[in-house]
């Protein structure tokens, strides 16, 4: 597998820690990990950095990770790139607004590193 | 007050303008199921759940109260919607830097940052894994981000709330308790 550079949106230091652990844990490498703590500080990486994989947090202070999902597909940030959420936020009508803000993947707080593989994994080789 | 401003924050995220066409528009009543809301086995799940799956531990439920510390972390998570509260977790300094240790696999010699953080993630997963337990509340209610304070020689007063969960539990020698607060349900 080629290098995979992946965005982590996370208000949480140490959440986005977790996601890289899991992703690590997952088989993803070599992986090259850009962290963001927020909706606005995530699209400021993707004007300049081209990415392979974004995972987001949706409980975000001042921009939550749907708008900051439709504000990527919006400005056409990321084309092709798959998005997957995570949150603490599970029934489904957040996974519908998900998926119809973007989404490609949901993983629910908290989460195993099999379950980040069996849902990121399948989007990175269609990607 | 701490709590009013936590579910106002939590209401705000979850509903935004829309918050009084949602509460006109909720045709179930969580009102008619708060035994289930308030099944303490919710809380013992969402805590074991937590607590493996994040840090590997394995929680045992106590009947002792939390032994007093010098220094105590507690985070604090609104509820906002269909029921209004609060999942408040509390542990000693001592036993916060054990967690966030599991968590991220580092060491901490204080109550810096990261540590905050990281219990504050936790006060979060756990209010989220509470509220799934019941699909009316994880469809209807939504959460604040975490607050978290630090100090000495405080307590946390609710006034007459719907109900109230208090459990201690333990892992690894290291004690902590939850509260689910509800003051108001629909």
């Amino acid at each position: 597998m080629s290098e995979v550079r992946t965005l982590i949106v996370d208000d949480s230091s140490v959440m986005r820690k977790i996601v890289e652990r899991a992703l690590r844990q997952a088989g993803l490498d070599p992986l090259v990990v850009l962290e963001a703590g927020s909706g606005t500080e995530g699209l400021d990486v993707l004007k300049t950095i081209q990415v392979d994989l974004i995972l987001s947090d949706i409980n975000m202070p001042s921009m939550d990770g749907l708008e900051f999902l439709r504000l990527i597909r919006l400005q056409n940030l990321a084309p092709g790139v798959p998005v997957v959420m995570i949150t603490t936020e599970s029934s489904e009508e957040h996974v519908k607004q998900a998926i119809q803000a973007g989404a490609q993947g949901y993983i629910r707080k908290p989460f195993t590193a099999e379950q980040v593989k069996e849902r990121v994994l399948p989007l990175i080789r269609v990607a | 007050m701490l709590l009013n401003g936590v579910r106002r924050a939590a209401i705000a995220r979850r509903f935004g303008a829309g918050l009084q066409k949602l509460e006109q528009s909720m045709t179930l009543s969580l009102r008619d199921s708060v035994h289930l809301v308030s099944d303490p086995k919710h809380l013992d799940a969402s805590v074991d759940e937590v607590f493996r799956l994040m840090l590997g531990a394995e929680v045992e439920r106590i009947q002792d109260p939390l032994t007093t510390q010098p220094e105590s972390v507690t985070a604090v998570v609104g509820f906002g919607g269909a029921l209004s509260g609060a999942c408040v977790f509390r542990c000693g300094a001592h036993e916060a830097m054990q967690v966030a240790a599991c968590m991220t696999g580092m060491e901490f010699a204080e109550l810096d940052d990261t540590v905050k953080d990281g219990i504050g993630e936790i006060c979060n997963m756990l209010a989220g894994a509470w509220k799934s337990k019941v699909p009316e509340l994880s469809a209807h209610c939504g959460l604040s981000v975490p607050a978290v304070i630090t100090g000495r020689d405080y307590n946390l007063h609710v006034q007459a709330p719907e109900f109230q969960l208090i459990h201690c539990y333990s892992f690894d020698n290291q004690q902590f308790s939850v509260t689910i607060v509800c003051d108001g349900i629909q």
